[in-house]
């Protein structure tokens, strides 16, 4: 192509933040486009079944109100994927009122483009039906019934989909769940650019300043690609990208660092070379790109698992903690007895209590090897989920006391055996939810999956 | 015998998407990340009965641009799911700190030790 493209990646996501400093110095590189990624699976299926994001709306606000002025004002587009934290329509629609809100608020004029990902049920057990939906390795089978208890599924879009919105002349593409990459290479592909440096470049820039050195908060990275290589560096003068540093990013939430599959490929890093340029930048080339036979949109989907309410306890008194196991298999045995007596017609399949453990294994459960390393005093959460809210309520309540009282062998008489930190103590965590899809669709085009809005603000 | 979380610079254990767990070993030097391969002590083996995992579903990953090693292997609990305690995945790397590597940690590589297995 001869020309050089030019990348600003905002930060890793938004709604972490970003200096101001930086987008100003990642400004003076006269980059060529924006992007932000600004959502994840990472925090479980929550946001993706409710369209709730995790980051406050005051930090969306406080990012997108800095970089819609900053490309509008650079006259480049700013792509955001996955908005609003899962990128399913709710989020989209979430993060789309900020965006209006900001746009008038600050007197700006653009034409938006949002992307929408949500999947029609229909359109996907056609697909099922004619065998072009395939599980992943470690997936869930996919059935009709799956699909049908999904309350949201998102198919994560390539670049094609955020290729047809700038065509659409947008300014600024706001777009529902999009692999991290695409958001960043949709642009760069459109005007030519080498698919291998491109997609990898994107990879590095999507999770921001992630590939430096030390990072010792969400920052920009700015990415500069030529015909065979590219070569990546912060704004921030105090960040520092090194060979070590950049490749390394390679193995950062993938199962794989040297493949990366994509909807139209994969890139391949594998003979990828790392060379340091100055102080603080890095130039990468001999990254591949691999057309896929056939072009594939991952599906993630999320559906309802129960209501659940929990107590926060600990116990500290040595007899308990001596005879732990015994202790809790005993308390859950009295308390089956009181669950059906207060609620008789609930089937065992409607309700389960778990015992969590802190101080044991509370955060590697069956797979701690030390399991029978226990401290002075244990944390307790004792969760009970049910199918229904307030049946939770009660089992949860129905646990506590149990838990409280259950007798001791060493000592005589009515005990108290959890120390509760709170008052009221049991605490409704409400609807709780699980992915239920790690699958991917054949569509017969990249886009067909995606639809997308224009508004002229 | 040195502990491997001794001779890392970085441990650490993050979700490859919900449904899958992925560990990363990465080494200051290529000094000791060769001692570390050298000693055979990585392997799909070690992961599989760390993890009770079916030893066909580790896979293991040498990626020398980064002295480092990547494990990946099916998430026991799929992130987020009842019973799952750690949605992020961040915090499933403890065992793998304390692991003792056969290598004397003044003179370089000894002999690998009968209990360290090929690479599967």
């Amino acid at each position: 192509m001869g020309a050089e493209f030019r990348l600003l990646a905002a930060t890793g996501m938004v709604g972490t933040g970003f200096p101001e400093e930086s987008l100003r110095r990642g400004l003076d590189l006269k980059p060529d486009m924006i992007g932000v990624d600004a959502g994840s699976t990472d925090s479980g299926p929550t946001d993706l079944a409710t369209g709730s994001c995790r980051y406050p709306e005051a930090s969306y606000r406080r990012d997108l109100g800095l970089l819609l002025p900053a490309a509008l004002g650079a006259g480049i587009p700013l792509v955001i994927g996955s908005a609003g934290g899962a990128g399913g329509d709710a989020n989209v629609d979430w993060a789309r009122t900020i965006v209006e809100d900001i746009a008038r608020q600050k007197g700006l004029h653009f034409r938006l483009a949002v992307v929408y990902s949500g999947q029609d049920k229909h359109y996907l057990k056609r697909r099922l039906a004619e065998g072009r939906i395939q599980v992943l390795p470690s997936g869930p089978p996919i059935d009709e019934a799956v699909i049908d208890r999904s309350l949201v599924i998102v198919g994560m879009m390539g670049c094609e989909p955020i290729q047809a919105a700038l065509r659409a002349g947008a300014d600024v593409v706001l777009a529902g769940r999009s692999s991290d990459t695409s958001i960043f290479a949709a642009l760069p592909l459109m005007r030519g650019a080498p698919a291998g440096p491109v997609w990898h470049a994107a990879k590095i820039l999507e999770c921001g300043a992630a590939a430096v050195e030390y990072r010792p908060s969400p920052d920009s990275m700015f990415a500069t690609i030529s015909d065979d290589a590219f070569v990546v560096e912060a704004p921030n003068p105090k960040l520092r990208c090194t060979p070590v540093s950049v490749a390394a990013h390679s193995l950062y939430e993938n199962g794989d660092p040297f493949r990366i599959v994509e909807p139209a490929g994969t890139l391949d890093t594998t003979f990828a070379r790392y060379d340091q340029v100055g102080d603080r930048a890095v130039r990468v080339t001999g990254s591949r790109f691999v057309e896929a036979e056939r072009y594939t949109v991952k599906l993630e989907g999320a559906e309802l698992a129960g209501y659940q309410t929990i107590v926060v306890a600990g116990i500290r008194d040595a007899t308990v903690l001596e005879e732990l196991d015994a202790y809790l298999d005993s308390c859950r045995a009295n308390i089956e007895v009181r669950v059906k007596r207060t609620y008789p017609d609930l089937a065992p399949s409607q309700w389960s209590l778990n015992y969590r453990v802190y101080g044991r294994n509370g955060t590697m459960g069956a797979l701690e090897p030390r399991k029978d390393a226990i401290g002075h005093e244990v944390g307790l959460i004792i969760e009970a989920t049910a199918h229904d809210q307030e049946i939770a309520n009660g089992i949860a309540a129905v646990a506590r006391h149990q838990t409280l009282h259950e007798p001791v062998r060493r000592w005589a008489g009515l005990v108290s055996n959890i120390g509760l930190p709170y008052g009221s103590s049991d605490l409704v965590r409400g609807a709780v939810y699980h992915f239920n899809m790690h699958a991917v669709v054949q569509p017969d085009s990249p886009v067909e999956m995606f639809r997308h809005v224009i508004l002229d603000l | 015998m040195v502990k491997l979380g001794d001779l890392a610079r970085l441990i650490r254990s993050k979700n490859a998407g919900p449904f899958e767990l992925t560990f990363d070993i990465m080494f200051e030097t290529r000094e000791s990340y060769e001692m570390v391969k050298k000693s055979g002590v990585i392997n799909a083996q070690l992961f599989s009965g760390l993890y009770s995992t079916p030893i066909e579903l580790v896979r293991v990953y040498e990626y020398d641009p980064a002295y480092a090693y990547k494990i990946t292997i099916p998430r026991p609990i799929v992130s987020g799911s009842l019973g799952d305690s750690d949605v992020h995945g961040g915090q499933q790397f403890g065992p793998l700190v304390d692991l003792e590597v056969p290598i004397d940690g003044t003179s370089g590589v000894e002999e690998v030790s009968a209990s360290a297995h090929a690479k599967t």
